[in-house]
């Protein structure tokens, strides 16, 4: 690294890939993949989104991430997704079937899957 | 079939447990992919480094931490300025920054989320520190029970080599900087500091008298600055944003945010950074969504085995540095354990002693043989057998550790025993006077009694009895052999009619 | 500046900079009490009995390392805090003490227990709780460990590595269950231990002890059908008069022989003898190295600890020891060969016992090829400590004693022979002989001064006939791993090297008697031990092995001349490479 102007490219490039936005029709789908996340069954959880969204046809259109400890634990696997423009859904307690469904539901057919999220999982 | 329309998509960021959150440390967290530094850059990472490293001079650079208030996280609260400013004037060819990420408190993973989530804004804190003192090496002390933070801290050094952020001449400053990971076998006192160096030397992780202090005489002898993931964590915002702008959050003497792992007897567990000054009651009534079960809140743990407990009473005292060490707790690496009226104190201030009775290192006499001693007399109160005079005993050997062992392991394990003693004495009372354990937890001290009105003859809890102490038949109400009862508890969790009680 | 101006307990004191509170409070005449403190070596601020107040400082503080820094400086060292501290300090101790001081080999000599009485500890269980019990090791033929007397001071675990770089002791386990040991709690025989015993002169307790043998001398002396002779090495008269609270470095050889007369011994002879025979055979084997080209350097075997630490880290080094055995093997086959035939008696019937300063003759005397007429050249090797205890049981007033002279005929002796107990001491014996053998000329000054002291290398160069000999002189087994690896890099390179295992030689030796901490940090115990014999050196008609009578009759009567086959039947050895972790010890 020889300058900032250096850092500053590499940042404005990649910049839009993780924060989506206003207007891009990109999906970027962050799997907590932390020790806790991974105790919980969060490994099995992202391999079935990146399965369904390939299935899907998304490639293009979705990235699937791994990222770290998203912080509540109780509610692990937790799976977000951030689409701009919009605030992001936080899917909990999460499993391979229940991805399915939200890349069925949600990634593909724009509907959030709300019994999933963590406003229905509150209480 | 629930109806997705009954139901608001309620964002995360909007939940109780969230709202009263601010995320500096943990901003990353959950947000990038830790393995991949473009989006670490995207986020801003390395901008920090590169403006230190381009704009500032190292006396800047430590003028603006010591200015931002910044103390160190991992426990003792030192400000971390002063600490870098100790280190930067001594004259020496090779000096260190070491990163203590050997995280050891029971129930604490603050460090682990870190560096699995963003490890290179601890690289970055590392490098930056290293420009300040005037090192060019950096160690990572991490144990090797994080074997996912190990694997991720060591892809982000790779790839920040790779990209020419560590290394030679960094952004063409002239400045070299290069770090290695050292893993801990998991020795709790190796999260010492100066056991931690002695650990990374390759010998057996013990603490070594102070003075001389690390900033003069450290690492293999040099100059080193230590400082725990969560204080490196903060570095490269405070560069980025300003002193004033990190001075701004928090109270008077411990400012910025600190990162919190709340567990225990807690509805909401999980990962918490909130600002200095935030109030315990917040913490658990309002981001932990209070205790589970209707049971009434009784205390909370700080600052691990080395802290002490924080009662009912002073729940509403803003959370810092000092306010903790005044009330006999202590701010500790971030730990905060919830506990309720089923929890015993004297069992509590027992398992926290246990714990460093096994963690000790065995070096200095106080903490070797003293702390052994203490937990013995815990026992034997716990047991039925206490009397007045062991409570006052217990007293005396902890203000003997605390004044006269080697390193802080020592100085602070009896906090725990002193805390609990300072806050729930009536419960020791109740222990060696009475003979009773108000929680229900000691089992010696423990009956489990039938209440004849409340039988209804069934004979479930007889069934349940695997030491065949319940008699009793249809029509009878059952009771218990007392002396042959073994306190396992599988009639109380059998009867279905509430019949069975503890006393 | 070179003093500050500090107050002790409220007074005033200029002391010298650079000190650390435990040192600046001597110059107050105040002993701060220690237990694992040793000097240089030790530095660990661990038995936290030395604590101190410092006005400013936070809480107490070490005093065995905090350092006074700043004028002004306000020290306290006694207050009831301190004291209180200390006393709970000792008790927490004996808790997990085996306090069967009545039996202990220290009992009167222990630190841990001379404190307890300073400090008026009144009771010896306030806290009653778990105690490890620890099985004993007594696998080493010099030495028993018995932890359950150990109070984890570590000073054994800082001479066995840093005096002596062989670092075969340390901490095993944490916690109360913390104790010292070999890796992996091995026996001590069964890792690279030299038993040097160095830790047995250190430790403050009961926990490290010589192997007491002095049963079998009782024994011996008690059947008429042996003969029992005595000999105690050069360095026992410099030492043995502290077990009878004499001064350090008082000269007791007369009260030493009539000591050893009372106790009833057929013969009490001087290893001097074997150390002037040593010489005889050891010069003549230098010499032949150097004029048949001979592997050089030659270094000195006289030390067996040094022999054991040399087979087990420089196997590559055996061929340059000198084949001569040491004075006590040399002394004792010379007792069961010549001396045997003289008197007409069969060597099975004599023992030799000899007084050493080590702990390691106890391991060299049963070594293969230590038995020149088919039986052990020595019965018994006893340290310094064991006499000591010999002559206290037999009831004999050691202070008072009227000098007595050795007996004839292995009892004349020379200075030469008397400076083997100090460092560089065999190295200056060995080139009066070599130097005069070789130029053919009486020496003008018998003194090489250049390898004295107590340094711990030592090096110096002399002309001798026209060649420069280039000798070094180490002592301390850290000392001689430095040296050594000097030479295997080739960074140094000599004709002669002498090496003693002990810091100082044998006056140091980890047989000798035992001082405690407080006397042994701020005294040099080497330098005025050492005094003594190069005194007896300077005082002695012949200072000359060669010169001496008993070695002309032992050459015209048995061996011929030095390096004879005779002479190696009786007085060389051989070595063997050991492994030092591992198979095949």
């Amino acid at each position: 690294m020889k300058s900032l102007e250096e850092l500053n490219a590499i940042r404005d490039k990649v910049r839009d890939t993780v924060v989506i936005p206003d207007g891009s029709d990109k999906i970027r789908v962050v799997v907590g993949l932390a020790t806790c996340g991974i105790a919980a069954g969060a490994k099995p959880v992202f391999n079935a989104i990146v399965d369904e969204v390939e299935k899907a046809g998304l490639g293009d259109k979705v990235s699937v991430v791994q990222t770290g400890c998203i912080g509540i634990c109780q509610f692990e696997p937790v799976v977000e997704v951030f689409e701009g423009g919009k605030e992001k859904t936080t899917y909990v307690k999460m499993t391979a079937e229940k991805a399915q469904r939200v890349v069925e539901e949600h990634l593909k057919g724009g509907k959030p899957v709300v019994e999933y999220t963590i406003g229905a999982n509150l209480n | 079939m629930i109806d997705n329309q009954d139901f608001n998509n309620v964002a995360l960021k909007d939940t109780p447990f969230y709202k009263a959150q601010e995320r500096v440390v943990l901003r990353n967290c959950g947000v990038i992919d830790p393995e991949s530094i473009e989006e670490y850059i995207a986020m801003d990472g390395y901008a920090a480094l590169g403006k230190v490293l381009t704009q500032m001079t190292p006396d800047d650079v430590i003028k603006c931490v010591s200015d931002s208030g910044l103390r160190g996280r991992g426990g003792g609260g030192f400000p971390t300025g002063r600490k870098w400013s100790l280190c930067a004037p001594v004259q020496a060819p090779q000096k260190y920054v070491v990163c203590n990420a050997d995280e050891g408190d029971p129930g604490a993973f603050m460090d682990r989320s870190v560096l699995e989530g963003d490890p290179h804004c601890v690289i970055e804190g590392m490098a930056i520190c290293g420009y300040a003192i005037g090192a060019t090496k950096g160690f990572v002390y991490v144990r090797a029970e994080y074997p996912i933070a190990v694997k991720r801290l060591q892809i982000a050094i790779d790839k920040a080599r790779e990209m020419g952020l560590l290394g030679k001449n960094i952004f063409g400053s002239g400045f070299d900087f290069d770090m290695e990971i050292r893993l801990g076998a998991g020795a709790f006192v190796c999260g010492e500091e100066t056991a931690l160096m002695t650990s990374i030397e390759g010998k057996r992780g013990e603490p070594r008298p102070r003075p001389p202090y690390p900033a003069i005489k450290g690492l293999y002898g040099c100059p080193t600055t230590e400082n725990n993931v969560e204080t490196f964590a903060n570095v490269a915002q405070i560069i980025l944003r300003g002193a004033e702008w990190f001075a701004s959050k928090g109270t008077e003497k411990s400012k910025g945010t600190k990162v919190f792992a709340l567990g225990g007897k807690i509805k909401n567990t999980g990962l918490v950074e909130i600002p200095m000054g935030t109030t315990l009651r917040e913490i658990i009534e309002n981001i932990g969504g209070g205790i589970p079960n209707g049971k009434k809140f009784k205390a909370a743990q700080t600052g691990g085995p080395s802290g002490g407990c924080i009662p009912a009473e002073k729940m509403d005292v803003p959370i810092d540095y000092d306010n903790l060490t005044a009330i006999g707790a202590m701010m500790g690496s971030g730990g905060l354990i919830v506990m309720d009226e089923d929890n015993c104190m004297v069992d509590i201030a027992k398992f926290f002693l246990g714990f460093t009775v096994d963690e000790s290192c065995g070096k200095c006499t106080p903490c070797r043989v003293g702390t052994r001693r203490m937990l013995e007399i815990l026992e034997k109160i716990t047991a039925g057998n206490g009397e007045m005079s062991d409570l006052e005993e217990l007293e005396k050997l902890a203000e003997y550790i605390k004044a006269n062992s080697l390193c802080g392991l020592g100085q602070t394990a009896p906090n725990p025993v002193l805390s609990t003693i300072k806050n729930f004495r009536e419960e020791y009372i109740a222990h060696i006077v009475d003979k009773k354990c108000p929680a229900g937890v000691c089992k010696n001290l423990l009956r489990y009694v039938i209440d004849p009105e409340k039988c209804k003859s069934c004979g479930m809890c007889k069934r349940a009895c695997p030491a065949d102490a319940i008699s009793g038949e249809r029509g009878v109400p059952y009771s218990i052999d007392p002396e042959k009862c073994v306190k396992c508890g599988a009639c109380y969790a059998t009867c279905k009619f509430g019949a069975i009680s503890k006393q | 500046m070179d003093t500050l101006n500090i107050k002790i307990n409220g007074r005033d004191y200029t002391v010298p900079t650079g000190l650390t509170v435990l040192e600046a409070c001597r110059y107050a005449g105040v002993e701060i009490p220690t237990l694992c403190y040793l000097k240089d070596i030790n530095e660990i601020g661990a038995c936290r009995l030395c604590l101190t107040e410092v006005k400013g400082a936070r809480g107490m503080v070490a005093a065995c390392v905090y350092p006074v820094d700043r004028d002004g400086m306000e020290i306290v060292t006694n207050s009831t805090k301190i004291q209180e501290a200390r006393k709970t300090n000792l008790k927490l101790l004996l808790s997990n003490h085996d306090k069967k001081c009545l039996s202990c080999v220290r009992s009167g000599r222990c630190e841990l227990q001379k404190l307890c009485n300073d400090y008026g500890v009144d009771t010896v269980d306030a806290y009653k709780g778990a105690m490890n019990q620890y099985e004993i090791d007594d696998s080493a033929p010099h030495m028993i460990r018995d932890n359950n007397k150990c109070i984890l001071c570590r000073r054994c675990v800082a001479v066995c590595e840093k005096n002596q770089s062989v670092a075969v002791l340390g901490a095993n386990e944490r916690g109360f269950n913390t104790h010292i040991g070999c890796a992996f709690d091995q026996d001590l025989w069964e890792v690279p231990c030299v038993a040097c015993g160095q830790c047995t002169a250190v430790c403050p307790t009961g926990a490290l002890y010589e192997r007491d043998e002095t049963d079998k001398v009782w024994a011996a002396l008690e059947d008429p059908t042996k003969h029992v002779v005595v000999n105690p090495a050069p360095s026992i008269r410099a030492t043995l008069g502290e077990c009878f609270g004499m001064p350090i470095g008082t000269n007791v050889k007369g009260k030493l022989v009539a000591a050893l007369h009372r106790l009833g011994f057929d013969g009490v002879y001087d290893t001097d003898v074997g150390a002037d025979l040593t010489i005889l055979e050891e010069a003549n084997e230098f010499i032949e190295r150097v004029q048949n080209g001979g592997k050089l350097p030659i270094i000195t075997s006289c030390s067996p600890g040094w022999i054991k630490f040399c087979e087990h880290n420089f196997p590559d080094f055996l061929d340059n020891l000198s084949t001569c055995k040491s004075p006590q093997q040399m002394f004792g086959a010379v007792v069961k060969t010549w001396y045997a035939e003289k008197n007409g008696l069969d060597p099975k019937d004599i023992v030799v016992v000899s007084i050493m300063p080590c702990t390691a003759k106890k391991f060299e005397r049963s070594r293969d090829g230590q038995s020149a007429a088919g039986v052990p050249d020595v019965d018994v090797a006893l340290t310094t400590r064991e006499l000591a205890r010999m002559i206290e049981r037999a009831g004999i007033d050691f202070v008072n004693l009227a000098d007595e002279e050795f007996d004839a005929p292995l009892g004349i002796t020379t200075g030469a022979a008397a400076i083997f107990g100090a460092t560089g001491g065999v190295m200056e014996a060995a080139l009066r002989t070599a130097v005069e053998t070789l130029t053919g000329k009486e020496l003008e000054s018998v003194d090489f001064k250049e390898v004295r002291g107590t340094q711990g290398i030592k090096e110096a160069t002399y002309n001798v006939a026209g060649l420069e000999v280039k000798a070094a002189v180490a002592s301390g087994l850290a000392n001689a791993r430095e040296l050594l690896n000097r030479i295997r890099r080739g960074e140094a390179n000599y004709h002669i090297v002498e090496i003693m295992a002990c810091p100082g030689g044998c006056v140091n030796g980890g047989g000798q008697p035992i001082q405690p901490a407080n006397v042994r940090n701020f005294t040099d115990l080497k330098a005025i031990r050492a005094k003594a014999l190069y005194e007896e050196d300077a005082n002695l008609p012949l200072r000359k092995s060669h010169d001496s009578p008993v070695i002309k009759v032992l050459y015209d009567e048995y061996f011929g001349k030095p390096g004879s086959h005779k002479a190696h039947e009786v007085l060389h050895t051989h070595y063997q490479p050991r492994e030092t972790y591992g198979k095949d010890r």
